[in-house]
């Protein structure tokens, strides 16, 4: 398939309106245009995984080789589902078209399209369910907001819901606390119950499933990764930071999502925990198999979610580890708060998380035995356990990215920004405007398995809010990165930025920390771990030859 | 017609329909009908459909507790949360009760209503950028809509009791203490006309909101207004002979149904079979809402996922991949490269 050409931002945001077109919603058939669709799923990813209907099929095709009774499996498909989750029922029981939600999604700022207001994307289901559900639908039709599911239903599903990242932003905002997420998640269970699916994310699920992570690494090559940052690490520091994997009895499992090894500047975010892990000679371990902190399956179906989630459970019962320790990232911590423990618990295996180094009982993890690294971060901080200079992030004027799932669906806000005014120097930190952060957050715009190259234009679009405020800080702070706490972020954020707002580098809150850890007897720093010169550190000036 | 005007004048019609047949019922001695067996069947389809409905939701489980977290989460001791994050992020029974009485009663979730607009800014090198403001105005729209409507439900008690309880004479003293007019004025219908209006309004004259508006959204809006209007024009304008009103409604409650012998005017029973519409329409329409906002899961639940375990009933065990299927695939390179493994071939 043609790699789409993306619009420059100046010929793209002058062309979004939020003018409706003429034509009434159900009129208006889904147009397929290059960058606004992702790649169907690949036929083996939906064998390995024994996915339903595995076939090959185009988007831009009329006929796109649906089962022949896919509208009856769609249609118990959606009955067993409300069934089944009280949120489906009454989301589309309660919904009054308020219109609250509507000017609060970011793919709606971002392209316009009325069916991006969330009240719309939902009436797209919604419309379906009162068809068939609804006594009303069934005998007044369209007047009563009801129609056929029929392919161009369908296609409008795929479309829709797939621009919409489960942000959870519109159910902020929602009177009644109605959630697209949830819709959009059962919704994209109907559509992999007759075979649609898209490629990013299958193919992500199919490798994290057979081999441990979705960069499909094997384990060898997971090592060789991990490996070099330990080597990058003593490069640029001197410290050398060793690396466990799948030992057993360690007393920490460190679980991490794979973008932090996959790809700059996530593995720089993966040497700052190395560090750290180093500073404090922590006993922990990584697991090759339970490899994968992110879990992609989750943006299929609660089922794959749980299948893909199932394993870190499993082993850390097989190391014997006494609790866990989760990385930077946004879905996997929504997923580790409010699913993990009631797809795969109880942990009861596991003991309550203790800080070996403070002593601090990880009470509000009691259940689940798994603790946020920046929970565990800023609980060292606090106990001064940590030697920390600030000045060697002198150069790093930041603002920090609330990610989505760690807002709305956790609201872990305080910590990262407790190590932030520790690792920074005192001045170097600015927020977004008030109404762009924390719950109020902004998505990356690719979040929820669209970091898909052909989806590009789309993912801009849904990027334009947040963009929109860094630019902000950007143009009125002199801000030049973007910190976070999320791999889809750190994976994402700089396309994204280096299209609306160059000249920002985007980092993790790791990262900062092993820039600012000071070891004892450690040789001087003249370079961050990115090979940058420091600010008024040794020979600075001299630093720009020596790199070449 | 397009799909706005459709839906809009199907439920127009439907309104000025609903109108016709009470005046036409009124006038042709139908006063049996209208005023006792239409009310009688509504009160049962009201009660028995809402509790049809919400029983009908509750058999449904929650799976998972999937609360929208508005603030921060409760974590170390030693980070504070303030009293609004407490309630928007609730850990314990208390809180939680907090943030459905704000959410209820002062409609939380709206008050937090942003407006984003795109805007012309030639300081950018796109020409424009994005903007967000606190905006209020359906929140305010919603909440004196609500609340003005209770009281008009309130103060309709007195016909319904004997003696009239004394909250509901006060109630009915203070919504009348501007007495400009006589009788004394009833904020509470002014403030209820006034503010489905509103709500109608906006709906019709924002593009993106008359996009997404279907009959079933202006209908209620439409026959509340005529609800408030034919109150309106009964007590300032037509009188109404509320005697024998107040007869008619005590027949009904007490459940010795008897037409007054006086006559009451057509207007009273349009009035009172509109109400009996927006009863028996009730429990099958999105005004379920109201009881449903107490069910939502995103709102109703304790932010304590991580040490308060959540069951799903229907949990079910699922297909993953070993630790022994993976070691068996890739023994052989993690021995090569120092990886342990459980078995040795």
């Amino acid at each position: 398939m043609a790699k789409a050409k993306v619009p420059t931002p100046a010929e793209l945001l002058p062309g979004i309106s939020y003018k409706p077109p003429e034509k009434g919603w159900m009129d208006v058939k889904p147009d397929f245009r290059p960058g606004t669709y992702c790649n169907p799923s690949g036929v083996k990813w939906l064998e390995w995984l024994d996915y339903p209907y595995p076939h090959a099929w185009s988007v831009t095709d009329e006929d796109w080789g649906l089962p022949k009774d896919w509208k009856e499996i769609i249609l118990q498909g959606m009955e067993d589902r409300l069934k089944r989750f009280r949120t489906l029922r009454l989301f589309f029981d309660i919904c009054v078209r308020c219109g609250a939600c509507a000017d609060k999604c970011h793919f709606f700022l971002g392209t316009g399209d009325p069916k991006n207001m969330p009240v719309l994307r939902a009436e797209l289901l919604r419309s379906v369910y009162k068809r068939y559900f609804k006594p009303a639908g069934r005998l007044l039709g369209e007047i009563a907001g009801a129609r056929d599911l029929t392919e161009d239903v369908l296609k409008e599903w795929f479309m829709y819901l797939y621009q919409c990242t489960e942000c959870r932003r519109c159910s902020l905002f929602c009177p009644y606390g109605i959630d697209m997420a949830e819709m959009t998640i059962l919704g994209r269970e109907l559509l992999s119950s007759v075979g649609i699916n898209i490629d990013w994310t299958m193919a992500s699920v199919a490798q994290c499933y057979d081999k441990g992570s979705h960069i499909g690494a094997t384990p060898q090559a997971m090592k060789d990764m991990i490996d070099f940052f330990a080597e990058e690490n003593e490069r640029v520091t001197g410290i050398y930071t060793p690396v466990h994997y799948n030992r057993k009895g360690a007393e920490i499992l460190f679980v991490a999502p794979s973008g932090d090894y996959f790809a700059d500047p996530g593995t720089y975010t993966f040497m700052g925990y190395l560090l750290l892990f180093k500073y404090l000679d922590l006993d922990w371990t990584l697991s090759t198999y339970a490899a994968e902190g992110g879990d992609f399956g989750y943006f299929i179906s609660h089922e794959m979610g749980k299948r893909l989630n199932a394993k870190i459970y499993h082993e850390a019962k097989r190391l014997g580890v006494k609790w866990i320790l989760g990385a930077e990232c946004g879905h996997m911590w929504r997923i580790m708060n409010q699913y993990m423990d009631t797809w795969n618990g109880p942990a009861d295996f596991l003991e309550m998380p203790v800080s070996p180094i403070t002593g601090t009982r990880f009470e509000n993890a009691g259940t689940t035995r798994m603790v946020h690294i920046s929970e565990f971060t800023a609980d060292l901080i606090k106990h001064g356990k940590l030697n920390l200079d600030p000045q060697r992030n002198a150069h790093i004027k930041m603002t920090f990215h609330d990610s989505c799932n760690t807002s709305r669906g956790m609201g872990i806000f305080e910590e990262p920004r407790y190590i932030i005014k520790n690792v920074l120097p005192e001045g170097n930190f600015v927020e977004m405007p008030p109404n762009t952060i924390r719950e109020k957050t902004f998505c990356c715009g690719s979040g929820s398995g669209f970091n898909a190259d052909e989806y590009l234009e789309t993912r801009l679009r849904g990027g334009l809010p947040r963009a929109n405020a860094v630019r902000y800080v950007h143009d009125k702070f002199g801000v030049n990165h973007l910190g976070c706490i999320c791999a889809i972020d750190r994976a994402v954020l700089p396309t994204l930025l280096s299209y609306w707002v160059p000249d920002m580098e985007v980092t993790g809150i790791s990262e900062l920390v092993g820039n600012a850890l000071v070891f004892p007897d450690e040789m001087e720093r003249t370079t961050d771990l990115r090979d940058r010169d420091l600010v008024g550190f040794g020979e600075a000036e001299e630093g720009g030859e020596e790199e070449e | 017609m397009d799909f706005f005007k459709r839906h809009f004048f199907v439920a127009l019609s439907a309104v000025l329909g609903l109108i016709v047949i009470a005046y036409v019922g009124a006038r042709g001695n139908l006063q049996l009908l209208f005023g006792v067996v239409v009310p009688y069947m509504a009160a049962l389809i009201f009660v028995e459909g809402v509790i049809y409905r919400v029983v009908q939701w509750a058999r449904s489980p929650v799976p998972f507790r999937v609360p929208t977290t508005g603030g921060q989460n409760r974590t170390l001791p030693w980070i504070e949360r303030d009293l609004g994050e407490k309630l928007d992020n609730p850990a314990d029974f208390k809180h939680l009760v907090g943030r459905m009485a704000l959410e209820v009663l002062a409609f939380r979730s709206l008050f937090r209503n942003l407006r984003t607009e795109l805007v012309k800014d030639p300081d950018n090198p796109e020409g424009a950028r994005l903007i967000h403001w606190s905006y209020r105005w359906l929140w305010l729209g919603a909440i004196a809509f609500h609340y003005a409507f209770l009281v008009v439900i309130l103060r309709h008690l007195r016909f319904f009791m004997e003696p009239v309880p004394y909250p509901i004479t006060l109630l009915t003293d203070v919504d009348g203490f501007f007495q400009f007019f006589v009788p004394a004025v009833y904020l509470s219908g002014i403030v209820l006309v006034v503010a489905v209006a509103y709500l109608l309004f906006r709906r019709i004259t924002n593009p993106s909101l008359r996009y997404i508006s279907l009959a079933a959204d202006y209908f209620p809006l439409l026959l509340i207004l005529a609800i408030g209007t034919t109150g309106i024009l009964m007590r300032y304008f037509f009188k109404t002979d509320v005697i024998a009103v107040k007869e008619l409604a005590m027949g009904l409650v007490t459940l010795h149904p008897k037409i007054p012998a006086t006559a009451i005017s057509p207007l009273f029973y349009i009035h009172l079979f509109l109400v009996s519409v927006l009863f028996a329409y009730f429990p099958f329409s999105k005004l379920m809402h109201a009881p449903g906002v107490f069910m939502s899961p995103t709102r109703n639940l304790t932010c304590n996922n991580r040490w308060v375990r959540h069951v799903n009933p229907w949990n079910y065990p699922v297909k993953y991949h070993s630790y022994a299927e993976y070691e068996d695939k890739f023994r052989e390179p993690m021995i090569d490269v120092g990886i342990p493994v459980e078995k040795e071939q």
